[in-house]
């Protein structure tokens, strides 16, 4: 049995609550943010084109080691950049269980997904993509999922009679491309971009979803595969890899929704923390380098919303049944509790939501924004952006 | 199959002791539901492996149980009796295999939604339990000192910013002999003290040091386990579909004797030394993360009175297949990654101090090896302050004394 202990005198709720007010205080003095009741915004540019892209801060970040005060040097960038244009949500909370296909699969569905974290499988209910492309008549072309590993294969399309085959997403699995165009060798030069970690499922040629293949990459990013992998050579880590891919995709396919999972800071599991550490930093940055993207690439100026959330945290310190950065198995207020930030068009800046929201409320606002129903999704529209 | 159906047979493959311990509780057992039993089983399977302080709390837990009356004990059941189970989880092998079973009893209850009412339930039972045990003096306050930083000559990173504000931050600690002055209290502590298992070291390397009366483990003694272990593990990576929670399952049931560990003599050191590499994760790949897992567990399962940890410069990242792959090539150390860990990996031994009995007396050094830098707690010092005055390693342990 788990061992009590009782560190503090603080609660859960507590210790959940004075992370938010730190988070909160040190947001007002970063960014002079005002606490502001929440309101309807209207966006400049009409639903139609309107675009979203949802980058997963993952796999689990906690606040010690990002707006918590001993953690905002491993974020520059988003406190500097991001953070003062964007309405904050200082709470959202992760109800259902803690790992990261399935966590993710939730977001992306606005359920609660209760399968197999390692099983290869479609999520139950529709996602945010089928949503989008059924209701809004919209092509495979406009909306794309970029994951870290074969265990995301799946995300892009349910198993939902109603929507699933030939409404999901296309699903890129950029280290899976990367291994089949070095199948002729020279692998060497690029295991840093192939790694996964203990609880991701590792490189291995699973069959089935929707991820594009090698023989896609000329007709997608309009580059060979030899260009492809000279590029790759000067990267550091695998979701450099994947927000190279997303750039190349929007520019050219320019996709209404795009989905990029983010997973360098899943090393957290070897139990080093210098190197989970090191994947927040390269995360904060990789986050405000698509920010510029997105202002830079007129496809998307002036009409995207970017979210960014971490599919859940990790276990706090103080929880006994745990291993404190390590992992996210206690299912405590630490790895259950996070943030998002939402910026664009019409998106208050500055702003801060301290209400709790939830993880399933993220498919709703996306509909509410884009224009299409979520109507089996279990989440709010969060009106504080919409 | 349900705890009511128990008989002595059902233990008949149980250890000695193990095997003794639940027949003599079998009534006990076969009134707890099946949503808690496994706990109790999966420690009395290797009860004959405990170090005697576990012995010790396992038969205090179930006199515990068998002193509460009927109504009493049903109460105190009825969260984890309520637990809505599945057929596969009451059909399966819980008696002989209690780890597999409460992982998949782990699995259904995330899946269910019943993990956060489980986890309150857990604690609050082992609440009323340690509230039920009498207060025992401690021989001598708990001490802990942990050295880290090998191979870094300098650092930006901001060091102790957890640890200090539970004690005094040193910045002119004289290093010279440092290392040697630390040893001499250590032993003078052993001899104090001569207690079974009371006193742990736990190096990333080898330290060569000899500590008479610790109970020693290093990452470099147990080389060879961790090639066997790294092999098995590599093949589980490099199969067609890799499978995370059959690799626990199967490295859970890795013995001793099956990657080679020759009998010490200590079948509890040994098997617990096994279980560092086969239950932790990333233990077998990191020296940082096994001295932190290491002292954890050495806290948790042993209660010493001393805990003195030393971190080595680990490995530096490279891929899974790569790192698995003991033999490939040559090492290349990570110094100032490794720094970070140890910093890290002290706040987190002194953590886990803290949750033993007679934490507010314990005592902690974190010392930045070779460095002026240390952090020292006790009682008697007033935490989250500073001081710049020089002082020597001998000057600095006078203060935990």
């Amino acid at each position: 049995m788990p061992r009590s202990v009782n560190l503090s005198h603080a609660s859960p709720r507590d210790v959940a609550a004075a992370i938010s007010r730190s988070r909160r205080d040190f947001l007002r003095q970063a960014t002079g943010a005002a606490l502001l009741a929440p309101s309807a915004l209207r966006a400049m540019a009409s639903a139609s084109s309107k675009k979203a892209v949802v980058v997963t801060f993952g796999g689990g970040a906690r606040d010690d080691e990002t707006f918590h005060p001993d953690g905002q040097d491993n974020i520059p960038r988003i406190l500097a950049e991001l953070a003062p244009r964007s309405t904050f949500f200082t709470q959202v909370i992760n109800h259902g269980i803690l790992g990261h296909y399935v966590a993710t699969a939730s977001l992306a569905t606005g359920v609660y997904e209760t399968f197999n974290n390692f099983a290869a499988v479609s999520p139950g209910n529709p996602t945010v993509f089928e949503y989008f492309r059924k209701d809004l008549k919209r092509p495979a072309t406009d909306a794309w999922v970029i994951a870290p590993s074969n265990g995301f294969n799946r995300i892009g399309e349910s198993e939902n009679k109603a929507y699933g085959k030939g409404f999901g997403a296309g699903v890129i699995l950029p280290k899976r491309l990367l291994a089949a165009a070095l199948a002729n060798g020279a692998g060497a030069d690029f295991n840093h971009l192939l790694r996964d970690n203990y609880e991701s499922q590792a490189f291995s040629p699973v069959i089935g979803g929707n991820d594009v293949e090698l023989r896609q990459l000329a007709d997608i990013f309009k580059v060979s595969v030899a260009d492809f992998v000279t590029h790759a050579k000067s990267l550091a880590s695998p979701d450099e890899l994947s927000v190279y891919i997303a750039r190349q995709l929007m520019k050219q396919l320019a996709p209404s929704l795009l989905w990029i999972t983010l997973h360098d800071i899943d090393v957290a599991h070897s139990g080093a923390f210098s190197l989970y550490l090191e994947g927040i930093r390269r995360s904060d940055r990789l986050c405000a380098d698509l920010w510029k993207t997105i202002q830079s690439e007129p496809e998307y100026a002036g009409k995207t919303t970017l979210f960014i959330l971490p599919d859940f945290g990790r276990d706090s310190d103080i929880s006994a049944g745990g291993n404190g950065f390590q992992h996210h198995r206690t299912g405590d207020a630490t790895s259950r509790t996070t943030w998002m930030m939402v910026l664009g068009p019409g998106i208050r800046e500055n702003h801060i939501v301290e209400r709790p929201v939830d993880s399933t409320d993220l498919v709703p606002t996306l509909g509410s924004l884009l224009g299409f129903t979520p109507s089996l999704c279990s989440g709010h529209p969060l009106l504080e952006v919409i | 199959m349900q705890p009511s159906q128990l008989t002595a047979e059902s233990f008949k493959s149980y250890p000695p002791k193990g095997h003794a311990l639940a027949v003599a509780n079998l009534a006990l057992l076969q009134v707890l539901p099946l949503g808690f039993v496994p706990f109790l089983l999966k420690d009395i399977l290797v009860f004959d492996w405990k170090f005697p302080i576990e012995q010790a709390e396992m038969t205090n837990q179930l006199s515990y149980l068998n002193k509460l009356w009927e109504q009493q004990r049903r109460r105190e059941m009825e969260p984890f009796a309520s637990l809505k189970l599945n057929d596969k989880l009451e059909n399966s092998d819980w008696v002989n295999q209690p780890a597999q079973f409460l992982e998949e009893l782990s699995a259904h209850l995330w899946a269910t939604r019943q993990m956060d009412g489980f986890r309150d339930a857990s604690e609050s039972y082992v609440r009323k339990f340690n509230g039920s045990l009498p207060t025992e003096q401690l021989p001598a306050p708990r001490l802990g000192i942990a050295v880290f930083g090998e191979g870094v000559n300098a650092t930006q990173y901001k060091l102790f910013r957890k640890l200090k504000r539970s004690g005094v931050y040193f910045s002119k600690v004289n290093p010279e002999k440092g290392r040697e002055m630390i040893a001499e209290t250590l032993k003078a502590r052993a001899l104090a003290h001569e207690i079974p298992y009371a006193h742990w070291c736990v190096d990333g390397a080898d330290s060569g040091a000899s500590l008479p009366g610790f109970t020693c483990v290093s990452y470099d003694g147990l080389n060879a386990v961790r090639s066997k272990l790294a092999a098995m593990m590599l093949k589980a990576y490099e199969a067609t579909t890799f499978d995370p929670e059959l690799l626990r399952t199967t490295l859970a049931a890795v013995t001793p004797e099956a990657v080679g560990m020759t009998d010490s003599g200590d079948g509890a050191l040994d098997r617990f030394q096994l279980s560092l590499l086969t239950e932790g994760s990333g233990t077998q790949i990191y020296s940082t993360t096994f001295v932190q897992w290491a002292a954890r567990e050495a806290l948790r399962r042993a209660q010493p009175l001393t805990i003195f940890t030393r971190y080595a410069p680990r490995q530096k990242e490279r891929t899974m297949d790569e790192l698995l792959n003991v033999a490939q090539k040559k090492t290349v150390t990570d110094p100032e990654g490794s720094l970070i860990d140890g910093d890290m990996g002290a706040y987190y031994t002194w953590i886990n101090m803290r949750r033993l009995p007679g934490a507010d007396a314990a005592r902690f050094l974190a010392w930045f090896e070779g460095h002026g830098e240390a952090v020292a707690i006790a009682p008697g010092l007033k935490a989250g302050s500073e001081e710049t005055a020089p002082i020597d390693m001998a000057g600095l342990l006078a203060k935990l004394a």
